[in-house]
């Protein structure tokens, strides 16, 4: 499935300070959809170069991470079971306190 | 260049121009006093004001509203806008607007909601004017170093509209004066700096019903804007109803900003509170406008709305003023109210020395081996003579360098491994791994290049 995976508000420092990524996330065998649960765990082991505790916090991201699917608020999609389609956007971003 | 002038000359020199300053200064305090005196007077006594100063009230002026033929005048070219008008500019001249923050993003934010005639503007800091605000926070000369930049700021707000009032409240903010002062405006815009005050600023609109808040934020090349507490959205609890670790919170004083990226963004912040007090137009409610300067893209997302299971705004929340006085922000995600910097004690004292000693040994020739932990780009800016540049990030893998630049250095006795950065919190993790490493002698220079300046070499430059 063909992806676009962006990272900003300093996260794209985790992954060597690449914010968009082109990619394409393979279905697990016997799977006919892709969640953002699976693609968390893809993201963490495929994308995350250093300081993974800065990205996830258990199975989803820390606090103070917003998760955007096709520029929308995950929490408005089913979080974790927000199902992906192919091209759709993710973007991961955290929150600046800076002034 | 003529070298005739000598030190003596140059001491002159400078001592005038600081006298000068001075007196500059004194001068400045009171033109901003006698102002103050004859604005009180002029309210008081409502005496015919000179021509500058005119009373930013609304009352009926015969035209069917309540603009004087000034403010025609002063407001004329956003009067003519077909969706703004005389009643976007009446409700504005009958607001009240509170910046919280004269940095970066309120520099901006204040000069504009000055200019449009807010009726009443209010500006809380409690921090003094320094050089190296000068790059984005806009508002203040340097006329101003050392000064209040509440002082400053509102100096300048009258300066541009000698018709609204400005209010200055010259304090920090806290939980023990929050609601006292913020319950006097119709309208917040936070223009902080840390994580506690956020937080806090948003409770305080929640628990004075719902106060709009316009939140900014930005740091680096990056920046976000939303409103929060507005017509049923969330409040910034609903958003991130955890604070995150605070390791995650740069700060602008060590991460960098460009100083146009609050600007964006303190300007944005004006004009969602523009909008909101004067009423029109689709305030950035439920969702979120993120800029990325360096690739020149804006984008604006959908965010969540108001949770029903939100601890302080929610269905069932018990959050109450009481709650909100008692409420220690500074525990609750970790890191103080106003963005000092962080101070680390990690190792025992033996492991340890201050700048003046390390200084005497260096000068004796005392052989050793100077480890800077800064990032590069730090390192380019300025540095010791002598001092060998090894990131924090990169100290595991090039380990071996510190080995044989040891070897090298120490042919007849064991040279000593010092490690500096920029204010002895990295160089004391360095020091610490470098330990666990075997490089037992390792110590850390208490304090970094900071205390050098301070205590060493004066005109070592700080940042």
């Amino acid at each position: 499935m063909k992806l676009t995976i962006e990272f900003g508000g300093g996260l794209e420092l985790l992954c060597d300070s690449v914010k968009i990524h082109k990619v394409n996330v393979e279905l697990k065998n016997g799977e006919k959809k892709l969640t953002m649960k699976d693609l968390l765990a893809w993201v963490g082991s495929n994308l995350i170069k250093e300081r993974p505790e800065m990205f996830m916090k258990g199975d989803s991201v820390r606090p103070g991470v917003l998760v955007l699917v096709n520029d929308c608020d995950w929490e408005l999609s089913g979080q974790l079971d927000t199902t992906l389609e192919d091209e759709d956007v993710v973007v991961f971003i955290s929150t600046l306190h800076g002034g | 260049m003529a070298s005739t002038g000598g030190g003596g000359e140059v001491a002159r020199i400078l001592g005038e121009i600081e006298a000068l300053k001075a007196s500059r200064n004194r001068i400045d305090n009171q033109i901003s006093a006698l102002e103050g005196q004859l604005r009180e007077l002029t309210l008081q006594n409502g005496s015919v004001p000179p021509p500058s100063v005119i009373s930013g009230a609304v009352v009926d002026s015969g035209f069917g509203h309540g603009l004087s033929p000034e403010m025609i005048y002063r407001y004329s070219r956003q009067l003519l806008l077909p969706s703004f008008g005389v009643q976007a500019q009446e409700n504005l001249l009958k607001s009240s607007v509170l910046v919280v923050g004269a940095g970066g993003l309120g520099s901006p934010a204040l000069l504009y909601l000055a200019a449009c005639g807010v009726g009443r503007l209010g500006i809380v800091d409690h921090d003094v004017v320094e050089l190296n605000n000068m790059h984005r926070q806009v508002i203040h000369t340097e006329a101003f170093i050392g000064q209040p930049k509440v002082k400053s700021a509102a100096a300048a707000c009258r300066s541009i509209n000698s018709t609204i009032k400005v209010v200055e409240h010259q304090e920090a903010l806290r939980t023990s004066n929050a609601l006292e002062i913020l319950s006097q405006y119709d309208l917040v815009v936070d223009a902080t700096d840390n994580a506690p005050s956020r937080y806090m600023i948003s409770d305080c609109c929640v628990v004075l019903g719902k106060v709009p808040l316009v939140s900014g934020a930005a740091l680096g090349l990056e920046g976000q804007l939303t409103v929060y507490n507005y017509n049923g959205g969330p409040c910034y609890r609903c958003l991130f109803p955890t604070p995150p670790p605070t390791t995650a919170c740069q700060r602008c004083a060590d991460s960098g900003v460009l100083g146009v990226v609050p600007g964006v963004i303190g300007c944005l912040q004006a004009l969602e509170a523009i909008k909101i007090a004067g009423a029109v137009g689709e305030p950035l409610s439920r969702r979120m406008l993120l800029f990325d300067a360096l690739s020149a893209r804006i984008r604006i997302v959908n965010i969540r709305g108001r949770s029903l299971q939100c601890e302080v705004c929610g269905e069932n929340a018990a959050f109450t003023k009481q709650h909100f006085r008692d409420f220690d922000y500074e525990k609750f995600t970790q890191s103080p109210l106003s963005a000092a910097p962080l101070k680390l004690n990690l190792l025992p004292a033996d492991s340890r020395i201050n700048i003046k000693e390390f200084n005497e040994k260096a000068i004796k020739g005392e052989a050793h081996i100077l480890i800077d932990v800064r990032p590069a780009h730090h390192f380019k800016i300025v540095n010791l003579p002598n001092s060998l540049n090894i990131p924090l990030s990169t100290l595991e893998a090039r380990l071996p360098e510190i080995s044989s630049a040891l070897k090298e250095e120490g042919s007849e006795s064991a040279a000593s491994l010092y490690v500096i950065c920029r204010r002895g919190n990295d160089s004391q993790r360095a020091v610490q791994f470098l330990h666990k490493m075997g490089f037992t002698s390792a110590k850390d220079i208490i304090g970094g290049l900071e205390a050098w300046g301070r205590d060493i070499d004066p005109n070592f430059p700080t940042y």
